[in-house]
């Protein structure tokens, strides 16, 4: 049974070689039905594996299968083994079943996506990286599976890659790893150097001949790699900007499994941790608590859904090293596993949020949303429960666990741990339920104005305004153009009137001149008549012109006046407008009222006015289901009350081969603690339900800007290296350019100047060449006489 | 009185001397070739003399190769006297100074 | 007895031959006087009993690389006389000369040093007898020759053909004129 365990790694493998090849042309869904039953198959296989070591006595669980010879080089082994033992199933159980759950739940999330295939291709490999980090034999094996989870975990965040930010993200995420890995290696070569080997078989059993120096070189750098890998200070940079890959990807990659590997490391090399200085496993210890603590402060004022769960993740992990420093080494795989719960839980359940919101991740666009997706707001609640410390959750007996090794540590300040792991669970407990309340309770802010589309709207209303006071400017400008065409009119038709009347006078007087004749008399007379009719005609034009220059006037002053109504009302144009964003603390409970300016809201508004939120399918609930299930039981793994009830406990201990810490706590400081800790969580809860629901207190003063910013360590670190960190590699480059190729440089040109000089003794006369040679020849012949006489 | 391989070696070593100062005498690429050649017969001379004086065949081998090894080069050699001469007729030795520097 | 008298006259004609050849100015007169010696040479090789080797020595050398020579001196007309008088470097000739009585006093004398085991005067040849490739008076010459030459130098032997070959090929690259191609002068005869 033991013996099925080579095709735990393998059957994902396979899965991932079918997709390369055929992916493609499977397409939806098959290709995600395909990567599941890849990923079931494992965890089939391991559950036989399981059932096999379960067969045999406690000690005896310490199965390795060597499959091929890797690496033969002169002393130098290395096997592709396999080392089943109960901390290795473990691992592979719960990175092999949440795994199948949530390559389910992405056949749903993915749907429609365009490099649907591709995903799962990717995941299966994950699985498989995954599965040879914990399984291996040996270390060079472990350091394969992490750099091929690093690999997939930067092909999973820039999944999306054509979005600049996503590729930026998978980026970030490889090279903080990278440093990290370097760590690895010189690990690995310090452990070599005093084993002359990596096996883990050879560390366990020999780990009394690493020297304490060595082995707390070893720790440190060890803690270097996993700080990296599993995102603590201060290389947890990468986690949160990871939330750029898919849902599935965070549940998997940085929630559950690979964010772990460096607890599973530590855990694994527990001999090589037992040698070293009692001071480097309370750096680890401090480490871990510091950065639960630090990650905790941030994840208070984050809005993205995402990102609260990203660095409540770093937080968690801080939980996980805390233990494995004080030697709590149960407790960290306990709580490991429950996180791995709960955190999947939480972050699928995100998901399915998102997916219902079309994409929105901003929780003050949230609220309301229990009715509209009960079963995703129902599981929500479990992972609350569970990640808040709420009893009987799994995630209160694991945290418990952890907080009374921490007290019970000494020589590395193990109160002090305490407390600052218990400042952490009221933070925890706090962000959490300001997060289940701002996305699932409340009034529903989804169909709301945002502040930006507001301001949009504004601006929107004040260009139009701007345009119609131009408009009416031009208007009246026409109508000046108007009104001085009237007057000129008018003084047109004055001289008109005039002539008509010098006309009329002249005619008259030729009338009275010429009384005799009757020829000209007649004419004269009618040219008067005309004349006169002519003066009549002018005066009627002189009157109309008149009138014209009146009504252009009136229509001059009516376009000023419009004028300057349209600049009052684009003056007051923000003035008149009454509509404001509320803050998105749930207790204000009516809309902002928008009839004003809803026709000058922009697209997004309208399209989300369309849109209603709606519960996932079931290949996405399902999965949720599970997890809540789990997470709400998981906690009987382990429970603390008997020896007998410590399954977890007893069943790793093979592993551990007593390097567990001794707990002196008697039961009554064990109940204590415990009551504490559930009494810090009751409080968190109750502060949270206080601001956030009844509106008592502004968020503001929680939420300070500096922890939306992450205590700005982002900005710190890229000033460093765009500044001092840059000058200092140019010094190294111009170094490496000058003075080691200008040495190089150096010697060709002397040989050139040496040959150059010694060119002139060359006559080129052929004949002195041969003369050389035959004296050459002259000189051997005298050396090998005197070598016969001597 | 008998001829001994003595004779022979004393008889190759005054050729190759000869040789060698006509190599250094002449001026006309042409004879210093054949003063060349001469110097090829004398280290024959003297490596079948050996190979009486060691009873071993080996030494006649030798001297199939040198024959061989002698008629390429000439061959080759007088190819490029012949090219150098077609540029430039009536050239000596010493006028082939390409080499100065 | 006949022994020495052949390799008297031997020698002289190899001596003569070869100071013909140094001395005399034409070149034509240098080249007959290299025939002469080879043939010196020849004789000296059947006094050894190396029969095929003089054989040889007569058909390469005396038959067919001297005549190359001639030709070529024919071909290119410098069979006039060099005057041997002029010299570029002053006392160019007389170093010459006393580099090769140098090189011929030093032969002479690394022949008659006396090695380890020996009495002055009487050269001492401290090699051993070979044994694989003994000559024997009862094969002829050729034979065993050929024995040596194809089992233990067979790859020197297909060196040496490949060279040969290679010479050919390079010598008539070397000779061919430039730019006038057959094709050319045929249609230029016909159209004449």
């Amino acid at each position: 049974m033991v013996e099925a365990a080579w095709l735990i790694p393998t059957l994902p493998l396979a899965g991932f070689i079918f997709l390369v090849l055929f992916g493609r042309k499977l397409g939806e869904p098959g290709a995600g039905w395909v990567a599941t039953l890849a990923s079931a198959g494992a965890f089939v296989a391991t559950l036989v594996t399981f059932g096999g070591l379960l067969s045999v006595e406690g000690p005896e669980r310490f199965h390795v299968q060597t499959l091929f010879t890797w690496i033969q080089s002169g002393s130098f082994s290395v096997d592709a083994g396999l080392l089943i033992d109960p901390l290795s199933i473990t691992m592979s159980l719960f990175i092999t079943g949440v795994g199948t759950l949530i390559h389910l739940y992405s056949i749903g999330y993915m749907h429609g996506d365009a490099g649907f295939a591709r995903f799962f291709a990717y995941l299966n490999l994950f699985i498989t990286s995954m599965l040879i980090l914990v399984l291996g034999d040996n270390l060079l094996l472990t350091f394969l599976g992490w750099e091929g989870v690093g690999a997939c975990s930067y092909l999973l965040i820039s999944f999306w890659f054509t979005d600049p930010a996503n590729a930026t993200a998978g980026k970030k995420a490889f090279v903080t790893n990278r440093v990290g890995d370097f760590g690895f290696m010189l690990a690995m070569f310090v452990i070599f150097s005093e084993l002359s080997s990596i096996r883990y078989t050879d560390i366990i059993t020999r780990s009394g001949e690493i020297g304490t120096t060595a082995a707390t070189v070893a720790v440190a750098l060890f803690l270097l790699a996993a700080a990296g890998k599993s995102a603590q200070l201060p290389l947890f940079v990468w986690l949160p900007d990871a939330m750029a890959g898919p849902t599935p990807v965070s549940a998997l990659i940085h929630a559950a499994t690979m964010v772990t590997s460096g607890v599973f490391l530590l855990t694994r090399l527990n001999p090589v941790l037992a040698q070293a200085e009692t001071w480097s496993l309370g750096l680890v210890a401090w480490v871990g608590a510091l950065t639960a603590l630090f990650a905790a402060t941030i994840a208070v004022a984050q809005t993205d859904i995402k990102r609260v769960l990203a660095y409540s993740t770093v937080s968690q992990l801080g939980y996980l090293f805390l233990a494995v420093g004080v030697g709590g080494y149960v407790a960290a795989i306990f709580h490991m596993v429950t996180h791995a719960f709960f955190k999947a839980l939480l972050f699928l359940g995100s998901g399915s949020v998102i997916h219902g919101l079309n994409d929105e991740q901003d929780m003050r666009r949230m609220g309301g949303l229990y009715k509209l997706m009960p079963v995703t707001g129902f599981t929500f609640i479990v992972g609350w429960l569970a990640i808040a410390g709420v009893p009987p959750f799994a995630g209160f007996w694991s945290k418990d666990e952890i907080l009374l090794y921490a007290w019970n540590a000494d020589g590395i300040g193990g109160k002090g741990l305490w407390a600052v792991g218990l400042v952490t669970a009221l933070l925890t407990a706090f962000y959490m339920t300001r997060q289940v309340i701002l996305t699932f309770f409340g009034r529903s802010r989804f169909h709301d104005v945002t502040a930006p589309e507001l301001d949009e709207a504004l601006e929107n209303i004040a260009a139009a305004n701007r345009q119609a006071v131009i408009d009416a400017e031009a208007a009246r400008d026409k109508a000046v153009v108007a009104a001085e065409k009237a007057s000129g009119d008018l003084v047109k038709r004055n001289e008109a009137l005039d002539k008509a009347k010098s006309k009329v006078e002249a005619a008259t007087v030729d009338v009275a001149r010429s009384d005799d004749a009757d020829e000209g008399h007649a004419k004269l007379v009618k040219a008067l008549d005309r004349a006169t009719q002519a003066v009549t005609k002018a005066s009627d034009a002189l009157v109309k012109a008149n009138n014209a220059v009146d009504a252009a006037k009136e229509l001059v002053v009516e376009a000023n006046a419009a004028v300057e109504q349209a600049q009052r009302d684009a003056d007051n144009s923000g003035n008149a407008i009454n509509v404001t964003v509320p803050h998105y603390v749930t207790a204000v409970t009516a809309a902002p009222d928008v009839a004003e300016v809803e026709q000058h809201l922009p697209a997004s508004y309208r399209e989300r006015k369309e849109y209603h939120p709606h519960e996932s399918p079931w290949t996405m609930t399902v999965p949720l289901i599970i997890l809540a299930a789990a997470a709400a039981l998981g906690g009987v793994l382990n429970l603390p009350f008997n020896h007998d009830l410590h399954f977890l406990g007893n069943w790793l201990a093979p592993s551990l081969f007593g390097h567990e810490a001794e707990l002196t706590a008697s039961a009554g400081t064990k109940w204590l603690l415990a009551v504490v800790a559930i009494t810090v969580g009751g409080v968190a809860i109750a502060a949270a339900f206080n601001l956030y629901v009844k509106g008592r207190g502004k968020p503001a003063s929680v939420e300070k800007r500096i922890l939306a910013d992450a205590w700005k360590v982002d900005q710190s670190y890229a000033s460093f290296f765009g500044g001092p960190g840059r000058a200092l590699f140019n010094l190294a480059s111009a170094f490496d350019r000058k003075v080691v190729d200008g040495a190089v440089r150096v010697s060709a040109s002397a040989v050139n100047i040496a040959g150059r000089a010694m060119k002139s003794t060359q006559p080129g006369f052929v004949r002195s060449y041969a003369w050389l040679v035959a004296l050459g020849t002259a000189a051997v012949l005298v050396w090998f006489l005197g070598r016969l006489l001597a | 009185m008998e001829v001994t391989q003595t004779w022979y070696l004393v008889l190759s070593a005054m050729l190759f001397s000869v040789g060698l100062v006509g190599l250094l005498i002449r001026n006309n690429p042409l004879v210093m070739f054949m003063c060349v050649e001469l110097m090829l017969n004398a280290s024959n001379l003297s490596f079948v003399a050996f190979s009486g004086v060691y009873n071993d065949i080996a030494g006649q081998t030798a001297v199939f190769f040198v024959l061989v090894v002698a008629a390429a080069e000439v061959v080759v050699g007088l190819s490029i006297v012949v090219a150098l001469m077609r540029i430039r007729p009536a050239a000596t030795a010493d006028d082939l100074t390409a080499l100065k520097g | 007895m006949v022994d020495v008298i052949v390799f008297a006259v031997g020698a002289v004609v190899v001596m003569g031959g070869a100071i013909g050849v140094v001395l005399n100015p034409n070149p034509v007169r240098a080249a007959l006087s290299l025939v002469a010696s080879f043939f010196g040479v020849a004789v000296l090789f059947v006094l050894q009993e190396a029969h095929f080797l003089a054989f040889i020595q007569v058909v390469v050398y005396a038959g067919a690389i001297v005549v190359l020579f001639l030709f070529v001196i024919m071909l290119l007309g410098v069979d006039s006389s060099d005057d041997l008088s002029v010299q570029p470097l002053v006392g160019q000739r007389l170093a010459g000369v006393g580099v090769g009585i140098a090189v011929l006093v030093l032969l002479l004398a690394g022949l008659f040093m006396s090695g380890p085991g020996g009495e002055k005067g009487t050269v001492a040849f401290t090699g051993a007898q070979s044994s694989t490739a003994a000559i024997s008076s009862d094969h002829p010459d050729v034979n065993q020759l050929a024995v040596d030459l194809f089992t233990r130098n067979v790859l020197a032997f297909q060196a040496t053909a490949l060279l040969l070959t290679i010479a050919t090929v390079g010598a008539v690259v070397m000779v061919k004129e430039r730019g006038a191609t057959p094709k050319a002068t045929i249609e230029q005869d016909e159209t004449n």
